[in-house]
């Protein structure tokens, strides 16, 4: 809990975050390109889906971004509301438009994909529905933070959506194992190891690791903004009142 | 008790309360959660005809016949335990084929075979190149159909 307190400061968070900042760019950059490159030309196509198998190497991380980073949100916002750390509540509201875009990513990826693999563009099974209500629920959050005026009862608010919500998460996970779905189980995350060659496993976790490089690097930049946001406010309010 | 401590069991209560409920809901649901039912199902549970519903399972092998008139074709849909023959008049998508899976959506007709009116493809968790997937069935580690 040592760190947590440490990162609580504003200030000392954003020093410290900004000697973090470019690694996050240059790695983002990097792993990105090279997983890219590695996914669209070095891997081999698919036994079956052939060259179309490619939309794995952004469709699967941005899947896991967008639930790894609603489990942050959610984690941010019970320390936001126990505690009260004053950053928490920023570092959710900050991260929940990067958590939507990598969420529609990966249903618009997924889409184009259904389309000829599948035969439809969409189909109402647990695993898609799942998903889109975690898009909504990003949309929500955001909504809620702009509400209200009071910037804390807004945050106390859209925190309590954020843990609302996240008993989504599992059920995403876990719906193509519970209800037989259109969508198929998982290749990657389960218990009998990968179920996928390890010539597109690679790129596959390259990219994942962009990704999240890419998600510390904007959420860093948007919570740093939040928080001098918060000051100008504090500062305004002040020289309203004297 | 402190503030703190106080409103961190709200929340772990709160929590432990909305999973609790949660899981209760979707158990009672669980029957309309599912996308498709497979032919065991059906053949437990006498479907009514005229009822639509979605009838998955995997292609029987050689059981694909396409029709004259090159539109239609008929396959059978099994679970390795029960099959049911379904007729389907229209495109099919490119992963369907014998030995895979499939999700049909139509009805049941007065001879027990299911009417399709679409027919999607569903994918399975492998991912290999051509290469692989020739190696592991000459080797006879094949653990597709």
């Amino acid at each position: 809990m040592v760190s947590l307190h440490k990162f609580a400061n504003p200030a000392r968070f954003v020093r410290m975050s900004s000697a973090l900042l470019p690694w996050m760019v240059g790695m983002s950059a990097v792993l990105i390109t090279v997983g890219l490159y590695l996914g669209l030309f070095v891997a081999p196509p698919d036994y079956q889906q052939g060259e179309s198998m490619r939309i794995i190497f952004v469709h699967v991380p941005s899947a896991w971004m967008s639930m790894f980073i609603y489990s942050g949100m959610a984690i941010a916002s019970a320390t936001g509301l126990i505690w009260k750390h004053p950053v928490a509540d920023l570092l959710a509201k900050a991260s929940a438009p990067v958590g939507a875009g990598f969420t529609f990513a990966t249903l618009a990826s997924g889409s184009l994909w259904g389309q000829p693999m599948w035969g439809t563009w969409w189909v109402w099974d647990a695993r898609l529905t799942s998903y889109l209500i975690l898009f909504f629920l990003y949309i929500g959050y955001m909504a809620l933070w702009e509400a209200f005026d009071d910037p804390q009862r807004a945050g106390k608010a859209a925190a309590i959506l954020a843990l609302v919500g996240a008993v989504n998460v599992p059920i995403i996970k876990f719906s193509v194992d519970w209800w037989n779905t259109l969508h198929q189980p998982a290749s990657v995350m389960k218990m009998d190891g990968p179920a996928i060659d390890s010539s597109m496993l690679v790129p596959l976790l390259i990219m994942a690791l962009g990704f999240t490089a890419f998600y510390g690097a904007v959420v860093i930049v948007r919570t740093q903004r939040e928080i001098m946001a918060r000051k100008v406010r504090t500062l305004r309010m002040a020289q309203v009142q004297a | 008790m402190t503030r703190k401590r106080r409103r961190l069991y709200l929340v772990l209560f709160g929590m432990a309360l909305l999973g609790v409920a949660t899981a209760l809901m979707l158990n009672a649901f669980s029957d309309n959660l599912v996308f498709f039912h497979s032919p065991t199902d059906v053949a437990a549970k006498s479907f009514e005809q005229d009822r639509r519903f979605r009838l998955g399972g995997l292609v029987e092998e050689d059981s694909v016949i396409k029709a004259d008139d090159g539109i239609g074709t008929s396959f059978r849909i099994t679970d390795n335990d029960n099959a049911i023959k379904v007729v389907f008049n229209g495109s099919l998508p490119d992963l369907f084929r014998e030995g895979q899976g499939v999700v049909a959506e139509g009805k049941l007709d007065a001879n027990g075979v299911f009417q399709a009116s679409e027919v999607l493809a569903k994918h399975d968790e492998n991912y290999m190149p051509p290469e692989v997937a020739d190696a592991l069935k000459k080797s006879g580690n094949w653990k597709g159909e």
